[in-house]
């Protein structure tokens, strides 16, 4: 059988939307204005987002698992029908070490989803040079493994990043506070216990104030830094998907008897507003979506009426109800892909003025924005369907026409 | 048999209270190769009648046999897909579309048939206007060519898909008598040669002296149907 190939619907919605040239190339250009609207916004708000989470995690794990809370033990169940009266004072929590961490390391390294583990003692201390004392937090780690948490050899901005016995990494604020460049020696204390260390790196961890506390040793020295021989005080993770982090951290908190901490739940504000910014985003989005399908319903519904005369002499001569719908379907998709193509070329230029223009008081872009081909394929498949969407009703009618009336018209 | 019409009735606004016939019980027979002229003052139920004729509208009552197959109860579809084998159209305001060139303006049926224009589909539409004197003006739009010109355009158009019959709307009622006479002289001779045949509505009597046979409609009815006698003979048909 012979395949029908839809050459006449083509030719005539192809001809209909050239006759009326003015009318197709304000709706077109309507179109591209709603598209490089959606297009625009979902790249600013993508490379926002995607800017805003890659400085907050960059200096965090996905997820932390600690040792569980120091609880007082509770008294022993009364008989019933016994009253107690209890005022139990929360007791004080001492760094403690996550139990049998270094057997618990390859479990969660091998669990699915997991990209890296890394083991790290967490306290306080201070950072002391001549007669300077700062309060520091002092963290242990292995820096191969860390490394692969927060990619901290590519927060390096003097130095390169080694934690041999007796070395230290440094944040850029504190050795600014201290006078301290690569090569000088501090002393670090926690307690009673005192270590000097050379300071190997400075680092950039993107927040002022963590610039300003942070001194990361080998964990050895930590660990004798802060009374936990062999211990551990957090294990940190990072997830191949980081918006899955939080049904990992779930999960591993049924497993295990530890404090599990997502990255979502330590920054839940943050979450909250990305949440709400996407919320905005796609409510924009479907407003100007639906504008753009009003706008070229609008068109063709006139064109409906316009063209009555030549929809009635079409169906005389024999077009069928399905070709006359066909081609006004099509011309609604054609609006739509033509409109989308437009749009997207227009979406491309303002985020090329936004990455030139819009600068940072440093003078570099604010961050990076693109509209990623899947994204622009998307949006352009999107208003496409929209131009057919909007042209069911002006092709419903179309096909409806009474010949004899239409004729006469 | 061309056509056969019997008890043809047609009443608008059915169950309404302004409902009204407009044709009462019509018989009609057209042969193969007749060339018709439907006459009638305005308000006689010509258009009417044409349109069922078309099967652009449906009759109330009675039967209506085109080509030896009742019409009564096909579906829409199938009334359309009657009318593009067996029926062609000219009208009285040309209704050519103004986006085609006069070339595709006669292929449309062809287009609309297969989805694309064979070459011999192509080839016939340029026999056709080359008939009707067109020949030069292959690319021109509607716009370029005189209501004469477009009326012959629209005479290829309906002849392109070869029907046996073709309805004509008062093909001269927009054109200076010049023009109206070329228009006439090219559809008898079309008549001739093809064989096609032809239903005429005109108000023109000098027009309708030069058809083979008149039906005169007045109120609904027919109320005259006799041949004219001083034309000369139809050729046979096909």
């Amino acid at each position: 059988m012979r395949r029908y190939w839809p050459g006449f619907e083509w030719q005539v919605a192809w001809r209909f939307l050239r006759e009326g040239r003015m009318q197709t190339l304000l709706i077109i250009v309507g179109v591209a204005a709603g598209v490089a609207v959606v297009a625009y916004i979902s790249a600013l708000i993508d490379g926002l987002q995607a800017n805003t989470l890659a400085k907050t995690l960059g200096a965090q794990a996905h997820i932390s698992l600690r040792a569980p809370e120091d609880m007082v033990a509770p008294a022993a169940r009364l008989e019933a029908g016994t009253a107690m009266l209890s005022d139990t004072q929360p007791r004080a929590q001492r760094l403690r070490s996550v139990a049998n961490w270094q057997a618990l390391l390859p479990v969660l390294q091998a669990t699915p989803g997991v990209a890296a583990v890394s083991p790290m003692v967490s306290g306080a201390g201070l950072a002391l040079r001549g007669e300077a004392a700062l309060a520091i937090a002092l963290m242990g780690v292995e820096l191969e493994r860390y490394d692969r948490i927060v990619n901290l050899r590519s927060k390096v901005v003097a130095g390169r990043a080694s934690l041999q016995p007796g070395e230290a990494i440094i944040g850029r604020e504190l050795a600014a506070d201290l006078g301290l460049r690569v090569g000088d020696r501090l002393t670090l204390r926690t307690g009673l216990v005192s270590d000097s260390a050379r300071v190997t790196a400075l680092v950039d961890l993107g927040v002022k104030d963590l610039n300003r506390r942070t001194v990361i040793v080998p964990l050895r020295a930590a660990q004798n830094l802060q009374g936990l021989p062999g211990g551990a005080t957090h294990l940190d993770l990072t997830v191949t998907d980081v918006w899955a982090a939080q049904a990992l951290a779930d999960s591993l908190r049924r497993q295990h008897p530890l404090r599990v901490e997502s990255w979502q739940e330590s920054n839940a504000q943050l979450v909250s507003a990305l949440n709400a910014q996407s919320v905005s985003t796609t409510i924009i989005r479907a407003v100007v979506l639906v504008v753009v399908v009003l706008g070229i319903a609008s068109v063709l519904v006139v064109s409906v009426v316009q063209k009555g005369r030549e929809i009635g002499i079409l169906r005389a001569m024999g077009a069928t109800r399905g070709q006359m719908q066909r081609i006004f379907l099509l011309q609604g998709a054609v609006v739509g892909a033509l409109g989308s193509l437009l749009g997207i070329a227009l979406a491309v230029a303002l985020v090329w003025a936004f990455t030139t223009f819009v600068r940072g008081s440093d003078g570099l872009p604010l961050f990076a924005i693109t509209v990623p081909v899947p994204t622009a394929l998307r949006v352009a498949l999107i208003a496409t369907l929209c131009g057919v969407l909007a042209a069911v009703a002006p092709a419903r009618r179309a096909a409806a026409m009474d010949p004899a009336q239409a004729i006469r018209m | 048999m061309l056509i056969e019409l019997h008890d043809l009735r047609k009443r608008y606004n059915l169950g309404q209270p302004n409902e009204a016939e407009v044709l009462h019980g019509l018989d009609l027979r057209v042969q193969r190769g007749e060339f018709l002229a439907l006459m009638g003052p305005s308000g006689s139920g010509k258009s009417t009648l044409l349109n069922i004729l078309g099967l652009l509208e449906r009759m109330t009552e009675g039967d209506y046999r085109l080509l030896g197959d009742s019409v009564r109860g096909l579906s829409d579809a199938e009334l359309t897909l009657r009318r593009r084998s067996a029926l062609g159209f000219v009208f009285q305001f040309h209704h050519l579309l103004p986006a085609f060139t006069a070339l595709e303006n006669v292929t449309l049926p062809a287009l609309m048939h297969a989805g694309r224009v064979s070459a011999q589909a192509n080839a016939r539409a340029r026999e056709l206007l080359d008939a009707v004197g067109l020949a030069a003006a292959l690319h021109k739009r509607p716009s370029e060519l005189s209501g004469g010109m477009q009326q012959r355009v629209a005479i290829a158009r309906a002849l392109v898909m070869d029907p046996p019959l073709v309805l004509a709307d008062e093909p001269t009622g927009n054109l200076d008598t010049a023009s109206s006479d070329d228009v006439f002289a090219l559809l008898r001779r079309i008549h001739a040669e093809r064989g096609t045949a032809f239903i005429v509505v005109t108000h023109d009597p000098r027009l309708a002296a030069r058809c083979d046979r008149l039906v005169e409609l007045v109120d609904g009815r027919i109320a005259r149907d006799e041949p004219v006698a001083q034309l000369s003979p139809v050729a046979p048909p096909r």
